[in-house]
């Protein structure tokens, strides 16, 4: 018990350690997390009414993240998976990153959905027992399934290997029984979420955008593509301002794994819109609404292709061995224009357009409030807090300079 | 946005226009008070409920389907109590059972309809809808063009691409193309029509779309927790206290039936109707889904739906699918009967005819 206390208290202290830099972005973070508490709670006790949801586009930015938030978590296997499946030691070592990344992404994603429910208070019915869920019918009651039990096999992860890498005991060899197992289950259960949330938008027959068997597929590249960019980003921050070592091998393997990915993506793309347009019947209707707009609504052209566009050179950009190699300046410029053209993709070019024609042939603009948009950002603003500091606090840990000492640290 | 658009908006009774800039206000005032003052904002609409009891009751309040009779009774009678304070009128919620052997269905004949909306607004009396932010109404009457009148002669040998020696292509851009012809497509469709607009317009025909009450409903697939769920009688109710909010069954409803109360329900305790029925027209909360029920508040008593009482051309016919006698029947079986986008196979129980 006084060992696990002394684990807490010590990755805490270091966690909120750092420098002005660090105290900067945290005080940053937390300044997204005051506002939006103050918007959080106008939405809890106003309502929904204070987004931009309408009965014809009735999901929100909140949903649009929620997605993204699953690409992301699904992603973070891609960390795990090299060093259990092919044994290469230089990132197992790292595992442990990904878990966290996936830990903290999904219960971001669960934070956006609260945003998104009409009643939060009857989330209960959904529980088995005292509610009543509709299985095997509703897509939305497997998804919640596979993102808790994600949630919480990457929980159980993270735990069991800091802890033991704090108290000096975490051998490769003498793995607990039990934990090996939740380690692979996690790496098959990655790409499952992401199943899964594909199937609640593909499942309805009526969106004609989203009706369509490469849905699923599309998701997992753009889960590979978005999630190892925010992995290099986060391994190149940690490289410089920390003592522990990432070779550059990791980096280039998460690189790779980037230009793969979005070499998949413009291939899906390419397939639906082929399919879409060739024959122009009424699937392709919203395509082209985001494509070429509307009767003169034509919000969500720029987008469209400010995104197909980012993705297309982000892809070209990455087979340049010289970028890929300019660990300084371009692969994170590269990472970040990914991370962000899939993030905006997904309000802007998957959800909302689709909504238009609406059933009675309406075409309408999606405007975000201001609402809204805090609620966005205080959101990922605790996603990111937590990400920020459990990474800080495992690196401790993973460098050794946070460990258990017998008598000194707890009595 | 294009100028021509814009004017459109603004010249129709544009309910979801009208909202959505409401939004934006609310998007910008709330900015406003961001910055002048955080704590102002008290004037949330839970004060306005009244009876703090029913809410917490209400809380743990299960499935009504699955309650015992003793729990409904309950659950009805606190509703009573409530809704009675907080409208000023002795209001009963019914919990009528299902008929037995019955299976409603209703028939509408598109070459009788004016678009005059008397259904619309007669549903809005009836069903104790928001009446303002949100406006919520049920039926929502398409205005459809006859079709052909911009199939012209100039454009014969017009679009692209360009005949050639070999011969046409057929047209794939411009020309006499994309030109509506009328139908059920939606795709020249528009809600939104003035409200003083002469009706009927002789180039348009009109086709009010409510819930269909699908045989196999979509939005009850969807619905992650049996909130919606389809009774006896084949009509599709939603139990609005189980309800999370979650706008599963809007995303799979193919007929934009459903509607969300974004934010408070604004009723006028003065037009409030106080004989209610605990899956039909019983005043909703924030956040929960609501649609058509064809009335089961009347329906369950024998009664026909108030939008068929209300049409003043009488396009409206409503009754037993089982009953060979029943009006619905007879047109089923001598006119020329269709269903609304009868591909996605939800087989709707309301059928469109030509009389
Ligand atoms: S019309 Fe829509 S709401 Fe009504 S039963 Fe069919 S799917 Fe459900
Ligand atoms: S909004 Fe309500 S009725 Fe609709 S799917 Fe969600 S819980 Fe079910």
């Amino acid at each position: 018990m006084g060992k696990i206390l002394s684990f807490a208290m010590d990755f805490g202290s270091h966690a909120i350690k750092g420098g002005p830099k660090y105290k900067a972005w945290l005080l940053f973070l937390l300044f997204f997390i005051l506002v939006g508490s103050y918007t959080a709670y106008r939405q809890l006790t106003e309502g929904l009414i204070l987004v931009g949801a309408t009965d014809q586009i009735p999901m929100e930015l909140f949903f649009g993240n929620f997605i993204f938030t699953a690409h992301v978590a699904a992603a973070a296997i891609l960390v795990v998976a090299p060093g259990y499946f092919y044994h290469r030691k230089d990132i197992k070592e790292l595992a442990v990153i990904g878990e966290i990344i996936a830990m903290c992404f999904v219960a971001t994603g669960i934070t956006f959905i609260l945003f998104h429910m009409g009643r939060p208070d009857k989330l209960w019915h959904m529980l088995p027992g005292i509610g009543l869920p509709n299985f095997p019918n509703s897509m939305l009651v497997y998804d919640t399934i596979v993102l808790n039990v994600y949630l919480f096999l990457n929980f159980a992860g993270v735990s069991y290997i800091l802890y033991k890498k704090y108290v000096g005991e975490f051998d490769t060899k003498a793995l607990a029984r039990w934990f090996t197992p939740v380690i692979y289950l996690a790496i098959v259960w990655g790409p499952l979420i992401h199943i899964c949330t594909a199937f609640v938008l593909s499942s309805n027959a009526r969106m004609g955008e989203w009706a369509t068997a490469v849905l699923p597929f599309g998701f997992l590249a753009m889960a590979g593509a978005s999630g190892p960019s925010l992995v290099i980003l986060l391994f190149l921050l940690i490289r410089k301002n920390t003592k522990l070592q990432i070779n550059d091998s990791v980096i280039d393997l998460m690189a790779t794994i980037i230009g793969w990915s979005l070499g998949i993506i413009m291939l899906v793309f390419a397939a639906e819109y082929f399919t879409a347009l060739y024959s122009n019947t009424e699937h392709a209707a919203s395509l082209n609404y985001s494509m070429f707009g509307h009767n003169g609504l034509n919000m969500y052209t720029p987008w469209f292709w400010g995104t197909v566009g980012s993705i297309v050179c982000c892809f070209v950009a990455i087979l340049i061995p010289k970028i890929r190699k300019s660990y300084d300046l371009w692969l994170p410029v590269v990472c970040v224009v990914v991370f962000l053209a899939i993030l905006v993709e997904k309000p802007m070019m998957l959800v909302f357009p689709a909504f238009s024609p609406s059933p009675h042939g309406e075409y309408t603009e999606y405007h975000p409030t201001l609402i809204e948009f805090f609620n966005v950002l205080f959101t990922w603003a605790i996603g990111f807090i937590t990400l920020t500091l459990m990474v800080k606090g495992a690196v401790g840990i993973l460098t050794g300079e946070v460990k258990y000492h017998k008598p000194a640290a707890s009595e | 946005m294009s100028e021509k658009i814009i004017e459109i908006h603004i010249e129709t009774d544009d309910v979801n226009e009208s909202r959505r800039d409401f939004l934006k206000n609310v998007g910008i005032a709330g900015a406003a008070t961001l910055v002048a003052s955080p704590v102002s904002v008290e004037a949330s609409a839970d004060s306005a409920n009244p009876d703090a009891e029913t809410t917490v009751a209400e809380l743990y309040q299960g499935h009504f389907v699955l309650m015992s009779d003793k729990d409904k009774k309950k659950a009805i009678e606190r509703l009573e109590k409530r809704y009675t304070a907080k409208y000023g009128k002795n209001t009963t919620v019914s919990d009528a059972p299902p008929l037995e052997g019955v299976l409603f269905g209703y028939a509408l004949d598109i070459s009788k309809c004016i678009g005059c909306r008397r259904c619309v607004h007669a549903c809005v009396q009836e069903n104790n809808q928001s009446r303002d932010n949100p406006v919520i109404q049920w039926i929502q009457v398409m205005k459809i063009p006859k079709g052909n009148f911009s199939f012209s002669a100039d454009k014969l040998n017009k679009g692209y691409p360009e005949s050639s020696k070999v011969g046409d292509y057929g047209i794939q851009v411009g020309g006499n193309a994309y030109t509506p012809v009328g139908g059920l497509s939606t795709e020249e469709a528009q809600s939104y029509y003035s409200q003083d607009e002469m009706v009927p317009d002789k180039n348009y025909f009109y086709v009010p779309v409510q819930c269909q009450q699908c045989e196999k409903p979509p939005c009850v697939k969807a619905c992650p927790v049996r909130a919606t769920f389809r009774d006896p009688n084949g009509v599709v109710v939603i139990d609005y206290n189980w309800c999370i909010g979650c706008r599963m069954c809007q995303l799979a409803c193919p007929y934009g039936a459903r509607r969300f109360n974004w934010g408070e329900p604004n009723l006028p305790p003065e037009e409030m109707n106080p004989k209610t029925h605990y899956f039909g027209n019983r005043p909703r909360m924030r956040g929960v889904m609501e649609k058509c029920t064809f009335c089961v508040q009347r329906t369950r008593e024998g009664r026909n739906p108030a939008c068929l009482e209300a049409c003043p051309v009488g396009a409206r016919k409503f009754g037993n699918l089982l009953d060979p006698e029943s009006d619905v029947r007879k047109i089923l079986a001598a006119k020329k009967v269709f269903r609304f986008k009868e591909e996605m196979s939800t087989y709707p129980k309301f059928f469109y005819y030509i009389g």
